[in-house]
């Protein structure tokens, strides 16, 4: 059965997540900042020689930004076709990001992977990229990705959301609609209660 | 004051139905502690060292008295009957139980009210001066705008799991009471060159942990950009403030990490983007939730009552009330008072339910229905008759709710402390009854004149310790409870932070330590000084050297 919500609805997941391998004994690397001190948050990254080592399969691809970044030329015939999803995390600055990618709309899916659930920045980065970047494609949660967050992750501009795998995404569906007439302007709906309607 | 239409009504119903679902899913071991505790959070409700603690939302502290009657039946009902108004203008049932509190909310959702975003890692309680719309002294109404804000604010899918807590004041008089330079966002509302309102923008204070005072990111902002211009604020924030370490993750150490003039930057920067999008207030909207607010249908009165002067001559005691809990109106012939919930050796903030009926009753009587409640957790009535303060006065009094210590050394604010809340290093509440009693003289409280004691019980600092002109921090030495005094700090427009004045003391000490530095004011004071004017001319020493003096003699 598959996790995956998409546009209110489950569906099966075409895509596959590329994953750098664990080398040896150093895994872990404290994010190299090039900002400041307090985006030093302790995330994992992944290094040169993971990336290095990475192996795309066939078909429908969701790439890391670090590794599509490092094989760009390699796959822009595959970008093309439809078949690689960008994965950023959310704490890879989407500027940055944006700053490498010219054309967002070239991929048919974008991911934001969240590491733990209360990591708000995802909901900032959907924002940013509907409203400041134009993304029109398929909009992707993942990661710690439960059903209390759904409300909000879809008013940031997400329209797919893999639930984590331990969940029941059937009932996560029910989330989707908590509220019915939210109050302030968002992602999905841009108007604000009281421009919406005559209160 | 505000009321609900469908809207409104829909989205507190629809969060009595979410919240009564998560709880079951806890229940049922669906979800783990560590995914039910932003939730239950995010609707107030901490798991403490007896009970859970419920924080009821008092959006910018107005309150009806239908409200009120509600707040207290429940506390009758699901908890020990009694409540306590916090530093945020909320109330806090210390006793409910966990399973009650979906149906807690459910009867608080047919009073128009709710526990949203009272607690947890998102915008919480907009506060604002508890004389809004009332005090001589304002030149905007805040409320509108502070409800216009809470709509804003309310399940901002955006801004729903931030580094950490988001506090906002709004002011719009000429003093400050709203402590904005203590907020995470502080707007001050003024009127501007030309005579449009504008927004004076402070960003970047808060207490807690790191005490510090705002700075002023705008100087000037047209209202209608409010929103916006915080969303910028908030995006900057929830992208780049830290996350690593709680006690690090405030918006107030971003922006001394960066530096003022970079967040500004940044802030601005992504204004630019937001600006004049679909939360861009118009005058239509602003005027549809202001007549919800416009002035009470006030009697054209004298600005003298012979009935109200006589008493004052003929009642010492209601003389002294009226000097401590009765302030200046907008409206000739109309008065606000404060009633106190600090009598001397009892809880500071605590009201029992039958104490909420009688404040009802009066609000009812003699203040069209309405009451507010204060950042320093006393009870407002914003809008009485000179000729009703007597009679008003003799129910107060008879319960218990006219003390005349407003603005004196025994009006102390106070966090729960070590008594209830699992996050205190120490008790506060008997810290505070201990000093009431010390200072239970009415005449030498007089005498000693306007001052602000606060304690908070750890240095998350609820009880507001740094701004207080004596503040009492409790602090754990080696798994035993201990209380470090500063002074000098201070609320208002010239607000500071207060100075620790040495070693800190036990429990038993604190009384005689208030003792002490009050000997030292009233003994340097000059005939128009209060404590803090004293301790700001003469500095810290001769304080800390009469505390430690004396402390040093009895040692021996």
């Amino acid at each position: 059965m598959s996790n995956l919500i998409k546009d209110n609805a489950i569906v099966a997941d075409e895509w596959t997540r590329v994953t750098p391998p664990v080398l040896g004994e150093e895994t872990v690397r404290k994010q190299a900042g090039k900002v400041v001190l307090f985006k030093l948050t302790g995330e994992e990254t992944f290094t040169a020689e993971q990336i290095a080592a990475t192996q795309i399969p066939e078909g429908k691809v969701l790439v890391p930004f670090t590794v599509w970044q490092a094989n760009k030329d390699k796959l822009a015939s595959r970008v093309a076709q439809g078949e690689v999803g960008l994965l950023i995390a959310t704490h890879e600055a989407i500027e940055d990001v944006m700053a490498e990618v010219k054309d967002i709309n070239a991929f048919a899916l974008v991911a934001v992977y969240v590491e733990r659930f209360a990591d708000g920045r995802i909901f900032s980065i959907g924002n940013l990229l509907r409203t400041r970047y134009g993304f029109k494609n398929e909009l992707r949660a993942i990661g710690d990705v439960l059903r209390d967050q759904l409300f909000f992750l879809k008013r940031s501009g997400f329209n797919s959301y893999l639930i984590r795998a331990d969940r029941n995404a059937q009932e996560a569906l029910h989330s989707l609609k908590d509220f019915s007439e939210p109050y302030q302007g968002a992602v999905d709906i841009a108007q604000p209660a009281w421009r919406r309607t005559n209160r | 004051m505000y009321k609900y239409d469908a809207i409104d009504q829909q989205l507190v119903n629809e969060r009595v139905a979410q919240y009564r679902d998560q709880t079951n899913r806890y229940l049922a071991g669906e979800l783990s502690e560590e995914e039910f505790r932003p939730l239950r959070l995010q609707n107030g409700l901490y798991i403490q060292r007896q009970a859970p603690m419920l924080r009821i939302a008092v959006p910018y502290g107005m309150l009806s008295s239908k409200q009120l009657r509600k707040l207290g039946a429940i506390a009758k009902r699901f908890d020990k009957g009694y409540g306590h108004f916090s530093t945020r203008q909320n109330l806090q049932l210390n006793w409910p139980k966990l399973e009650d509190v979906p149906e807690i909310l459910a009867e608080l959702a047919t009073v128009e009210m709710h526990a949203i975003q009272t607690s947890g890692n998102c915008i919480r309680n907009i506060t604002t001066d508890q004389f809004a719309g009332v005090a001589p002294d304002e030149v905007i109404d805040p409320r509108a705008m502070a409800e216009v804000m809470r709509q804003w604010s309310t399940f901002h899918p955006e801004f729903a799991l931030l580094p950490r807590k988001f506090k906002i004041a709004v002011s719009g008089t000429e003093q400050d009471r709203a402590i904005v330079q203590a907020h995470d966002i502080g707007m001050e509302f003024y009127q501007d060159a030309k005579g449009q309102t504008a927004i004076k923008v402070w960003v970047g204070g808060g207490l807690g942990r790191t005490p510090i005072l705002g700075t002023v990111i705008r100087e000037h902002l047209e209202w209608q950009h409010a929103l916006t211009y915080c969303e910028a604020i908030i995006r900057v924030y929830n992208l780049h403030g830290r996350r690593d370490n709680a006690y690090k993750a405030r918006i107030k150490i971003l922006v001394k990490a960066l530096g003022i003039e970079e967040f500004k930057q940044q802030v601005e920067a992504e204004w630019l983007h937001l600006k004049d999008n679909p939360n861009t207030i118009t005058q239509a909207e602003l005027a549809r939730v202001g007549q919800h607010f416009e002035a009470m249908p006030y009697e054209n009165l004298p600005a003298h009552d012979a009935s109200f002067d006589s008493a004052i001559a003929s009642n010492p005691a209601f003389a002294a009330w009226v000097k401590r809990c009765v302030h200046a109106h907008k409206q000739a012939g109309y008065r606000a008072i404060t009633l106190s919930l600090k009598p001397h050796g009892h809880a500071p903030g605590d009201i029992t339910s039958e104490q909420m009926a009688v404040v009802a009753d009066l609000a009812d009587a003699y203040s069209f229905g309405e009451l507010r409640a204060s950042h320093e957790q006393n009870l407002i009535l914003a809008d009485v008759k000179l000729s009703d303060l007597f009679p008003l006065w003799e129910k107060a009094r008879a319960a218990g709710l006219a003390t005349p210590n407003i603005g004196l050394l025994t009006d102390i604010i106070c966090c729960p402390g070590g008594d209830f809340c699992s996050l205190a290093n120490a008790k506060s509440i008997p810290i505070a009854e201990a000093i009431q009693m010390q200072f239970d003289n009415l005449d030498y409280l007089h005498d000693i004149g306007d001052l602000e004691l606060n304690i908070s019980g750890c240095m998350n600092a609820c009880g507001h310790h740094h701004v207080g002109h004596i503040g009492i921090l409790g602090v754990d030495k080696d798994g035993s409870e201990w209380y470090q005094v500063t002074i000098g700090g201070k609320q208002g427009n010239d607000a500071s932070i207060g100075s620790v004045i040495g070693p800190s003391f036990s429990a038993e000490e604190m009384p005689g330590v208030v003792q002490r530095l009050i000997e030292v004011y009233i003994q340097e004071r000059t005939a128009e000084e209060r404590f803090i004017d004293t301790v700001r001319r003469i500095g810290v020493p001769p304080f800390k050297a009469h505390v430690y003096a004396s402390k040093e003699t009895s040692n021996v």
